[in-house]
């Protein structure tokens, strides 16, 4: 008796669990899902549902403005995802390996950009670059882009780099191969899988940061989400929702191939350490 | 291994020397970088824009470049500091919600095997990479005067006319939950995850029943990961002003709004950098704290 009222109560909770987890997914997904709606809205501004049409897939690629700032954003995020992940991989491998004088302080510096409000960074950086006379544009919203992303990916591929044992590179020296050899041979591969999680981090911060962008853009072109926080007062048209989701599903499926990769790579290693 | 030879300083001169090549080139050629960049990038316009905090505007908008606390003043006046209380509120209200849903929903996801976990905790990063903005413009669109949530409430007869949630506080705080909650849930998740099991096993044979067990043990011993959510949550949220430039329609108005207009229109630099002040030595205070019983590096910021 008393064992099934235990075990009735666990089911009670378990299926309270899995009603709860679905509202808290329900609240996570709808406005996924009615963005992605809105791109088949049949109507010039997004302010009710006017019936079905996929013109607006064809149509976004006429708004110059809209493709503008798609690929000045695009062009920004594959930069800053290229420049965080070098300077994050080997200054992540920097910082783990040695001693050296101010360590702490650099690993501190690290976290501001984590932790403290994106707009003082931006207004902080803005000031620097007004005052030694830097114009405003691509170049400093990249620098921008880049000071949040490195942080990212340092703390992500450090998570990756085994403490402080480096026996295999000193293996991997011992036996006559370069720093460089070594580090192209031995050190990345091990480190891959973190890298790799550090490049997609950097890319989706890069492409969805508003703040930054919108501080430090110059006047003639600003970057795709700049440009729909803009169009917010007039509404926001289908052609964005369109052009969104599309972005959305390119995205997800990049990390489904990014799961694949690192998976084959775990299996690779695996089937080394075996032989 | 080097200490041995301490007492042969030829030897010693020729360690240092190999110490140099081995030790300080590559260290210097891989932690350079990343140092260079933190200090040009980092501290250098952090401490530049406390110095700025310090002085005064001039009639133009311009900086006047001589001391004075006139900036941290204004912010005593009224207009600002009700709008700081405000942004307070708001955050606080936020981060206390989203620690209220977030948690039950961590520990849900924690309790099952690790590979559904693992799929679980996917499945909430994902709406992440969809735009915010227009996630944001989503709930504009459900909550606006003739949109589903009110013709639903039309139709069920709990109102007659359209209720205005558009451009209202409320919205934004909605928005501001929707778009940290994970922020909130992926902290607490990883110290739920780790608590050991023996632990409530041992609380629970000792007698305890659920409430005890969870007050006594699991509250405590989570509590690192509690507070890295409350860090994640109460700070972005204190300083974001997309959330209320797109759901509040520029009507409400919070402490990232007002540093914004500080450095556009308005063009009051001291102003906006003494603001930005009051969000550092805040979040400042809240790592103090958060130092005192884990480390930063356990904060799981990823």
């Amino acid at each position: 008796m008393a064992v099934s009222k235990v075990q009735k109560k666990k089911k009670a909770f378990s299926i309270l669990g899995n009603v709860y987890a679905v509202i808290i997914y329900a609240i996570l997904y709808i406005p996924v899902a009615v963005m992605m709606m809105f791109s088949f809205n049949d109507q010039r501004y997004n302010y009710y549902w006017n019936g079905f049409t996929t013109k607006w897939y064809g149509k976004l690629f006429e708004n110059s403005a809209l493709i503008g700032s798609l690929w000045y954003s695009l062009i920004i995020a594959v930069l800053a995802t290229l420049i965080s992940v070098l300077i994050g991989t080997i200054g992540a491998l920097g910082l783990k390996r040695f001693e050296f004088k101010g360590r702490k302080f650099i690993n501190n510096m690290l976290y501001i950009p984590i932790i403290v409000p994106e707009i003082v960074l931006a207004v902080a950086l803005l000031i620097i670059f007004l005052n030694i006379g830097t114009a405003l544009g691509m170049g400093t919203i990249l620098i921008g882009h880049c000071t949040f992303c490195i942080p990212y990916a340092i703390v992500t591929i450090k998570g990756r780099i085994s403490g402080d044992d480096n026996s295999l590179e000193e293996a991997s020296m011992d036996l006559g191969a370069n720093r460089i050899q070594t580090f192209i041979r031995v050190t990345l591969p091990s480190i891959m899988p973190g890298v790799m999680s550090a490049a997609f981090l950097s890319f989706t911060l890069s492409i969805d940061d508003v703040v930054m962008s919108n501080m430090l853009a110059g006047a003639k072109q600003s970057t795709l989400p700049v440009l729909i926080l803009s169009m917010n007062k007039a509404g926001v048209t289908p052609d964005v929702n369109a052009l969104t989701t599309i972005m959305i599903l390119v995205i997800v499926a990049a990390m489904i191939l990014n799961n694949i990769i690192k998976s084959a790579l775990k299996k690779r290693q695996n089937k080394e350490v075996a032989i | 291994m080097s200490k041995k030879l301490d007492d042969n300083s030829d030897l010693k001169q020729i360690g240092k020397k190999r110490d140099v090549k081995r030790k300080t080139l590559p260290a210097l050629a891989m932690a350079g970088p990343v140092s260079l960049w933190m200090i040009l990038f980092v501290t250098i316009p952090m401490l530049f824009i406390i110095y700025i905090s310090f002085m005064s505007r001039g009639v133009f908008g311009d900086v006047v470049y001589k001391f004075s606390g006139e900036s941290y003043q204004t912010l005593m006046d009224a207009t600002y500091f009700k709008v700081i209380l405000k942004s307070l509120r708001v955050a606080v209200f936020t981060t206390v919600l989203c620690l209220l849903v977030g948690y039950p929903f961590a520990y849900y996801i924690a309790r099952k095997p690790k590979e559904t976990a693992a799929k679980l905790i996917m499945l909430i990063m994902i709406p992440f990479w969809t735009n915010s903005l227009m996630r944001l413009n989503s709930w504009l669109l459900v909550f606006q005067t003739n949109g589903p949530v009110n013709s639903f409430l039309q139709w069920t007869g709990m109102t007659d006319g359209p209720i205005t949630f558009v451009y209202t506080d409320g919205l934004v705080v909605l928005g501001m939950i929707t778009n940290m909650l994970p922020f909130a849930v992926l902290p607490m998740y990883s110290s739920i995850e780790k608590l050991n099991k023996s632990f409530l096993e041992a609380s629970a044979d000792l007698g305890a029943n659920g409430a005890t067990t969870f007050r006594k043990i699991t509250l405590p011993l989570t509590f690192p990961g509690i507070f890295s959510s409350i860090i994640l949550v109460f700070i972005p949220t204190l300083g974001i002003y997309t959330v209320s430039d797109m759901l509040g329609g520029g009507k409400v108005l919070y402490i990232g709004n007002i540093i914004k207009n500080q450095f556009g229109s308005i063009r009051n630099w001291p102003l906006g950098a003494a603001l930005s002040v009051l969000l550092i030595v805040i979040t400042m205070l809240l790592i103090f704290l958060y130092t005192r019983f884990a480390s930063i590096e356990d904060m799981e910021v990823v």
